[in-house]
C-alpha cells in the first residue's frame, strides 16, 4: 500500500464520524455541505467599496496611498512615458527591466535607457543591477489597493518582486471593485489555463519583525507606483 | 515523562516574573490590536464572514479526502510531483531524497511552520547542507539557534537592540539599532543568498481543490523570491490546509491578513499552480509538493475537536491569551503554542506528556471568542483535560475523588469540613510561605480567602 492510500485510509475512517457544524456543537446537521459556495457572497460582508468608477478610484487611491504605494494618473500614452521620463531622471535610473506588453513597450523605449527584457529567459544577475523593474498587471483591485499580476501579463515571477522600484502601468478600465471580482476575472480570463503564478501584491515589501516597526523594501522592492492611463 | 511538565513549569515561573519580558510583549500586542481591530471594523459584516469561514473550512475538512484528490490530480496536471508523507520522518526523508537527486548544498527557505514542526533544518545541518530562513524573524531565531516564539512574529520578544547586537556578533558587522538599518542587512545578506541557492523551500497557507493552486501569504516578497529564482522548488503543507473553490480566497486572504498581523491584506498573496510553464520566463523547473500527515488524521478522527484542523495559523489566539502573554512562546516547548497549540499538541505528540499545556489556561474563552475560523478552543481544552483522566488518573486524583465522595455522602462528616477549616486556618500562618504549607502551591502567589465564622446553617438555625 503507497503512502497515499494510507493516508487517504485514515482520512476515510475517520470521516466515518460526523463532526458537529460550526455554531452547532450540540446538534446534528447533515454531513453534506450546503448547497452553494459560503465564500460567494463575500461582497455582502468584506469592506464595503461603491459602485461607481470615481468611488473606486477614490478607494483604489486611498487604500494604495496608506499603504506607501505612489499612484499616478496620466491622460495618454504620452503622458505616461512623460511620467516615467520624470520618474526616471527624478531617482537617476540606468538600467530598467521590462517585458513587452501594449503600455509597457512604447514606455520603456522612450527612456532611452539600457532595458533587460524578460520574455523567453533573462540574465537573473543583470536583474539584479536594474534600478526599476516596469510592468502591466491583469487588475488593481480598489477594496485592498492591491495590483493583481501573473507571470503572463507581469513579465515573470521576479520581475516584480526582484528590482528595487516596481513600476505598475495600468489602464483605468483595469480597476476593479473588490477581492470577488478579482477572482471572477480570474476565471473568465484564465479559466481553462491559469498562468503558474497569480499574486496580489498590496503595497511594497514590507516587515514589522523588529519592535513591530514597519520597514519598508525587507526583500522585494522598496518602492512600488502605479501608474494609470 | 515529566520532563515537558518540568521545563514548562520552569520556564513559566522564570517568565511571569520577567518584567521586561512582559513589557516587550505587551509593547508588540498593543499595536497589533488597536490595527486588528480596525480591520475587522472596517468589514461590512465581520460576524457573518467568520461563520463562513468556519463553514467552508468545516466542508473542507469533513471532505477532506476528495478535496486533496482533486488538489493532486490538478497539480499533477501541470507538471508538478507530489509526494505524501505519513510522518515527519517520511517528509525529511523524501525531502533528502530531493537534494540529493538535484546535487543541491544549499537551500533558502521562506517561512513554514510545517518545518519546524518536522525538525527540517537541523535535519539537513546534519546532512551538511547550508539552509538559510529567508523571512526575516526567522532569520533572527536562526542566528540565535532558537525556535520561532510566535508563529507569525517569530522574533517578537527581541528588542532592536537584541537583534543589533546578534546581527554585530554574528555577521561581523557593525550596524546600529535602527530597524531600519538592520533589515538593509538581512536584505543584502538574502540577496546573494537567493541568486544561489540550489533550491527554494517554502510552507503553504492554503491549497486550492479546484485549481490546484498553493496559495503563500507573506509581507516581505521572501517566498515571491524563493518560488521564483531557485531551479527546484519544495512545499511542505499539511493535508488540512485545502480549500473548494478559487473564489475561497477573496474571503480567506482577508481573514487571516485581518486576524494575523491587523492589516486588510497581506502585501503578497501568491498562488502557484505549477512549476515554470512553456512559454513562460521564469520560475522553478521542478516543483515539488509534499503533503503532511504526521498526526493530523489523528484529530480528525476525533469529531469532538475535528474542527482543530480548521485552524489557518493566524496566531490570534496565541495574542489574546492572558497565559501566552505571561509565559511567552518559548515556554511550551511546541511548534505550535498558545491556546491551539495546547489544544493540538497532545493529538500531535501524545496527551500523557502534553496535557499540562490544556491545564495552563484561565478558561476566559478569549481565544474561542478571536478565532475567525470559529474553533470552539476553550471547550477543547477542558475536553484534553477530560480526556486525559479518562485515559489515566493519577493516583492522588483518585484517592481525592474517592475522598471527596466518601465525605460528601455523609452529612455529619460534611458539617466537620468549615469546623476544621477554621482550625486550620487558624493555625496556617505558623507554617504559610514555607515549603511544610500543604496549600504552597496556592498560597506562594495567592491569599487563601476567610472561610466564614458561620455556616448558612448555622446562622439559619440561630435565626429560629
Amino acid at each position: 500500500m503507497t503512502e497515499r492510500e494510507k493516508i487517504l485510509g485514515r482520512i476515510r475512517e475517520a470521516l466515518q464520524v460526523e463532526a458537529p457544524r460550526p455554531g452547532q456543537h450540540q446538534s446534528h446537521g447533515s454531513l453534506r455541505p450546503a448547497a452553494g459556495a459560503p465564500a460567494a457572497q463575500a461582497r455582502a460582508w468584506l469592506p464595503p467599496v461603491g459602485e461607481s468608477a470615481a468611488d473606486q478610484l477614490t478607494a483604489f487611491r486611498t487604500n494604495a496611498m496608506n499603504l506607501k504605494a505612489a499612484v499616478h494618473e496620466a491622460a495618454n500614452l504620452d503622458a505616461l512615458a512623460g511620467l516615467l521620463r520624470a520618474l526616471a531622471a527624478e531617482e537617476g535610473w540606468k538600467k530598467i527591466a521590462t517585458h513587452q506588453g501594449c503600455l509597457t513597450g512604447d514606455a520603456c523605449g522612450a527612456l532611452g535607457l539600457p532595458v533587460l527584457q524578460t520574455d523567453g529567459g533573462y540574465d537573473v544577475h543583470s536583474m539584479e543591477q536594474c534600478d526599476a523593474a516596469i510592468t502591466e498587471c491583469d487588475a488593481l483591485v480598489a477594496q485592498t489597493g492591491s495590483v493583481l499580476v501573473t507571470n503572463r501579463s507581469a513579465g515573470g515571477r521576479a520581475l516584480s518582486v526582484l528590482p528595487p522600484h516596481h513600476v505598475v502601468l495600468a489602464r483605468r478600465e483595469q480597476l476593479l471593485r473588490d477581492l470577488p471580482a478579482a477572482f471572477q476575472l480570474l476565471r473568465q480570463k484564465y479559466g481553462a489555463n491559469y498562468p503558474s503564478m497569480i499574486s496580489f501584491i498590496t503595497g511594497p515589501s514590507r516587515t514589522g519583525d523588529i519592535e513591530r516597526i514597519l520597514v519598508l523594501g525587507a526583500h522585494g522592492p522598496k518602492k512600488l507606483t502605479i501608474c494609470l492611463v | 515523562m515529566s520532563s515537558a511538565v518540568d521545563q514548562f513549569k520552569e520556564q513559566a515561573e522564570i517568565l511571569t516574573h520577567d518584567l521586561r519580558h512582559r513589557a516587550i510583549i505587551q509593547t508588540a500586542l498593543g499595536k497589533y490590536e488597536v490595527v486588528r481591530d480596525k480591520s475587522r471594523g472596517a468589514f461590512l459584516d465581520y460576524a457573518a464572514a467568520r461563520q463562513a469561514a468556519a463553514e467552508t473550512k468545516w466542508e473542507a475538512v469533513n471532505h477532506l479526502d476528495t478535496h486533496l484528490e482533486e488538489l493532486v490530480s490538478k497539480l499533477e496536471a501541470r507538471g508538478t510531483k507530489v509526494h505524501w508523507a505519513g510522518t515527519g520522518e517520511q517528509a525529511r526523508g523524501i525531502i533528502s531524497g530531493i537534494l540529493r537527486d538535484k546535487k543541491a548544498r544549499s537551500i533558502i527557505k521562506s517561512k513554514a511552520m510545517t518545518s519546524e514542526e518536522i525538525h527540517l533544518n537541523h535535519a539537513l545541518e546534519q546532512e551538511g547542507y547550508e539552509v538559510v530562513e529567508s523571512d526575516l524573524g526567522e532569520y533572527i531565531v536562526q542566528l540565535k539557534h532558537e525556535p520561532p516564539y510566535h508563529i507569525v512574529f517569530p522574533a517578537m520578544h527581541l528588542t532592536r537592540g537584541d537583534i543589533r547586537d546578534l546581527f554585530n556578533r554574528e555577521l561581523s558587522i557593525n550596524s546600529s539599532d535602527s530597524p531600519e538599518e538592520l533589515t538593509m542587512v538581512a536584505r543584502r545578506v538574502m540577496r546573494q543568498k537567493y541568486l544561489s541557492a540550489d533550491v527554494g523551500f517554502t510552507g503553504g497557507n492554503f491549497a486550492v481543490a479546484e485549481t490546484g493552486m498553493i496559495s503563500i501569504t507573506e509581507n516581505e516578497g521572501n517566498a515571491r523570491l524563493t518560488a521564483a529564482l531557485p531551479k527546484t522548488m519544495v512545499t511542505l503543507l499539511g493535508i488540512e490546509k485545502v480549500l473548494p473553490r478559487l473564489d475561497d480566497l477573496a474571503l480567506f486572504l482577508p481573514m487571516l491578513a485581518t486576524s494575523g498581523t491587523g492589516q486588510a491584506l497581506t502585501c503578497y498573496n501568491t498562488m502557484y499552480g505549477g512549476p515554470r510553464q512553456p512559454g513562460e520566463s521564469d520560475g522553478p523547473e521542478e516543483w515539488h509538493v509534499i503533503l503532511l500527515d504526521n498526526r493530523r488524521t489523528e484529530l480528525l478522527a476525533d469529531p469532538e475537536q475535528r474542527d482543530s484542523l480548521h485552524c489557518i495559523r493566524c496566531g490570534a489566539c496565541l495574542n489574546v491569551c492572558p497565559i501566552f502573554r505571561n509565559v511567552g512562546g518559548h515556554t511550551y516547548g511546541t511548534t505550535y503554542s498558545g491556546p491551539v497549540g495546547a489544544v493540538i499538541t497532545p493529538h500531535l505528540r501524545g496527551l500523557q506528556e502534553w496535557k499540562h499545556l490544556s491545564n495552563a489556561s484561565s478558561l476566559c474563552g478569549a481565544c474561542t471568542e478571536t478565532c475567525p475560523v470559529k474553533i470552539d478552543l476553550a471547550h477543547h481544552l477542558l475536553q484534553n483535560r477530560r480526556n486525559s483522566v479518562r485515559q489515566k488518573a493519577s493516583t492522588p486524583w483518585k484517592l481525592g475523588f474517592r475522598a471527596m465522595n466518601f465525605v460528601f455522602n455523609r452529612p455529619s462528616l460534611y458539617a466537620l469540613i468549615p469546623k476544621f477549616g477554621r482550625l486550620g486556618q487558624m493555625l496556617h500562618p505558623l507554617v504559610k510561605g514555607t515549603r511544610l504549607d500543604p496549600a504552597y502551591a496556592w498560597t506562594k502567589t495567592r491569599e487563601t480567602p476567610q472561610i466564614a465564622p458561620q455556616t448558612f446553617k448555622e446562622w439559619w438555625k440561630e435565626r429560629g
